[in-house]
């Protein structure tokens, strides 16, 4: 049994474990009879399915909309494809091409043979697995090489709304000691039932999430790792209505961490909960197949409820989190899940509590790279007091060995960074690690004392609430507002209509392909 | 550079290259510039800031009825965090959220409203004051929805029917009455405030 320094008690953790264990297998049984036309793009897309049609709609979306047009959706887009290749001998891509003409009806079935289908669709499943293991095995290879910073990884955002603009911000970002660079996507795209695609330079609050821009921005931390002696990493969202659309082609063009969270759409983008939980599952089997640390945002929970209140649901949330990318395949290890430091300032003793709460964590999920996330809440644009507040944060980061700590900068709440606020968050962070590098190895928690009384209670109010969805089921739970004070009802919000049931012909190999694989 | 900022006896502290072509510099020099406050007028919201008790009071005695305030982050917008500020039972800073006023109906709904819905809804709701609610303002995205949602009001003839306020870190109440606003919230105010000035306008406006 694991030693806690806070004088956790792990049967009640591995109460609690098993209780959102149980809530996962619930969805997942759910999850596992419909598909969407995210994932049904997907697959387009792993068949080598790409670029535009004349109106600028992207060829995935025009086969995925021609089969729901007629009504045929719930077959799959694999075996449609399958069918159009027997026919007329062309590849996926020249099929979705004659398709977006209106030259070909890719409804029509020539076979249900599953080994004929299976035979023609083989080389090209081949080619996208061989390409996804390539790049991991190139990460791999830099990582082997160049190496990586020290955990927690320095994690600093650019959203300029430009590409190339975002390149000079992230190069910058990376020689001043930034590990991770996060493209934050611009505003909307989540709702988006498509990605849009080739480079952009246009974007509000950040940059779209398209292919190109992945790419482009992959080569620019490649010559700035390379320069630099460290490998950086890139990460994306892979959130909204194109979750496993996003994992695909992060994972074809190497990105390293994608926010990734099962609940969060549901929750902070009104996306239908089904539609998020469908979608989140072969987003994560994508990520854990291509290496990618996902990144959960319990985190926001704590920006609409009150982060003494709620520490609770952030706890119970990363269980299920957790339980749900197990089911995906998803190693711990590239588990990101999230917490944050997002107590009132001014609060007596806050400081002890956060550290208790961010050491619980730890503790709770050993091997997770866990995401840990700055002051956002109460910052006030009183840049003084918001970069000491970021330098409390940072020494619980250093002090509870966190993964990757996202770095609060000290112009939260005026504006999106400036290539100086960047330089002087990443100056705080390495100050504090540095001079503050083994105070986690050093100090221990007082019998009795303030820390573990209080994660005490946050267990055992995290059992209660765990026990309080199992009861009533995962989908109940959220219609009540379970999560951030937010009421979802299971019919609502957005995407629904993009759901539907398997039938009978359908096929998605790459489930057992990727799944808990590499 | 310091010189032309009107800095007087200008001194690099210190400096740090950031990357090529870009360096952080830390300057001091002493400001020649004056300012006539007397002359300077910012405009306020113009309303007694009541509490949450005092308000619901007010309304009982005024009004009569329980009004409905309906908000949103509207537009592409996808930040919740002023507008649940101002809505939310729990409220921000100790100030209570407008779900908590025992005379106010408050509907919330959230990020990344449509105007066109935001309104719709407004009137389906009956509501008496919208509230919405601005965070992103990079390339000056805040001003065209904000602008964009005021010509609807208008073409939709409800633009004197509702009271409309607009809120956000970078929103003041300047800009807020020029882009057609009945006020605006920036830094630092709070439901309180919000709730008083529209129970106020109201009761002006002779709204029952």
């Amino acid at each position: 049994m694991q030693k806690s320094k806070l004088g956790l008690d792990f049967q009640k953790v591995e109460y609690a474990r098993g209780l959102a264990k149980g809530i996962a297998q619930d969805v997942q049984t759910f999850v596992e009879q419909y598909t969407t036309v995210a994932v049904e793009r997907t697959l387009c897309r792993l068949m080598g399915i790409d670029g535009v049609d004349d109106n600028d709609v992207p060829l995935p979306n025009v086969v995925v909309e021609a089969l729901k047009d007629k009504g045929v959706l719930s077959e799959g887009a694999l075996f449609f494809i399958a069918n159009a290749m027997i026919q007329t001998g062309l590849t996926p891509q020249q099929i979705a091409e004659k398709v977006a003409a209106e030259e070909l009806d890719i409804t029509k079935v020539v076979t249900t043979d599953p080994k004929q289908i299976a035979d023609v669709l083989q080389p090209v499943i081949d080619d996208s697995m061989a390409r996804i293991r390539a790049r991991r095995a190139r990460r791999e290879h830099y990582l082997d090489t160049i190496g990586e910073g020290p955990k927690p990884y320095l994690y600093i955002i650019v959203a300029t709304g430009n590409i190339y603009e975002d390149v000079v911000q992230a190069q910058a970002g990376a020689r001043q000691g930034a590990d991770v660079i996060a493209v934050i996507r611009t505003t909307g795209q989540s709702l988006l039932d498509y990605v849009p695609y080739g480079a952009t330079t246009e974007g509000f609050g950040g940059t779209f999430a398209t292919q190109e821009n992945f790419r482009i921005m992959r080569k620019a931390l490649d010559e700035v790792g390379e320069e630099q002696g460290r490998y950086i990493r890139l990460c994306n969202y892979c959130s909204g209505l194109c979750m496993p659309e996003i994992a695909i082609m992060g994972a074809f063009e190497g990105l390293d961490v994608m926010l990734n969270d099962a609940l969060y759409g549901i929750l902070f983008r009104d996306i239908n909960m089904q539609r998020t939980l469908i979608d989140q599952y072969m987003s994560r089997i994508i990520n854990g197949f291509a290496g990618v640390i996902i990144n959960t945002g319990e985190d926001n929970y704590l920006t609409t409820a009150d982060a003494v209140e709620a520490a609770h649901t952030v706890l119970a949330s990363d269980l299920i989190n957790e339980q749900l990318a197990l089911m995906a395949g998803l190693p711990e290890e590239q588990m990101g899940l999230g917490h944050a430091f997002e107590m009132d300032p001014m609060l007596e003793n806050g400081f002890l509590l956060e550290l208790a709460q961010a050491q619980m964590t730890r503790e709770i999920f050993p091997k997770a790279t866990l995401k840990y996330m700055p002051p956002t809440k109460f910052m006030t644009g009183n840049i003084f007091r918001g970069h000491i507040q970021d330098a409390l944060f940072n020494m619980i980061g250093i002090w509870t060995h966190q993964g990757i700590q996202l770095l609060g900068m000290p112009t939260e709440a005026i504006h999106t960074p400036f290539m100086s606020d960047r330089y002087l968050s990443i100056e705080n962070a390495k100050y504090i690690f540095n001079n503050m590098k083994s105070i986690g190895d050093e100090m221990e928690f007082k019998e009795d004392g303030i820390c573990r009384n209080r994660v005490k209670e946050v267990l055992s109010n995290t059992i209660k609430l765990l026990e309080d969805i199992t009861k009533e089921g995962l989908f109940t739970a959220l219609e009540k507002g379970i999560f951030g004070d937010v009421k979802r009802p299971k019919n609502g919000g957005k995407g629904l209509a993009g759901v539907t049931m398997k039938g009978a012909n359908y096929l998605n190999p790459f489930i057992e392909l990727m799944k808990g694989k590499r | 550079m310091l010189r032309k900022m009107g800095l007087e006896n200008p001194s690099v502290v210190f400096y740090q290259e950031l990357t090529p072509g870009f360096t952080f510099f830390n300057c001091y020099g002493s400001c020649t510039h004056t300012v006539d406050y007397t002359t300077i007028y910012v405009p306020k919201v113009e309303s007694t800031t009541m509490d949450m008790y005092e308000t619901d009071e007010y309304i009982k005695e005024n009004i009569g009825r329980k009004i409905v305030i309906v908000g949103a982050s509207t537009g592409t917008d996808a930040h919740t965090v002023g507008i649940d500020a101002i809505m939310n039972m729990k409220g921000y800073a100790g100030h209570y959220g407008l779900e908590r006023y025992e005379m106010i109906e408050a509907y919330n709904l959230g990020s990344q409203v449509p105007n066109e819905e935001f309104i719709a809804r407004g009137i389906e709701l009956h509501a008496d004051a919208l509230l919405v609610s601005q965070t992103v303002t990079q390339k000056d995205v805040h001003i065209h929805n904000m602008t964009n949602f005021i010509e609807l009001m208008e073409a939709e003839g409800l633009r004197d029917k509702m009271i409309c306020c607009c809120g956000g870190a970078r929103v003041t109440h300047e800009l807020a009455k020029e882009l057609g606003f009945d006020a605006g919230f920036g830094m630092n105010t709070y439901a309180d405030d919000v709730a008083s000035f529209v129970v106020q306008e109201m009761v002006k406006r002779g709204m029952k």
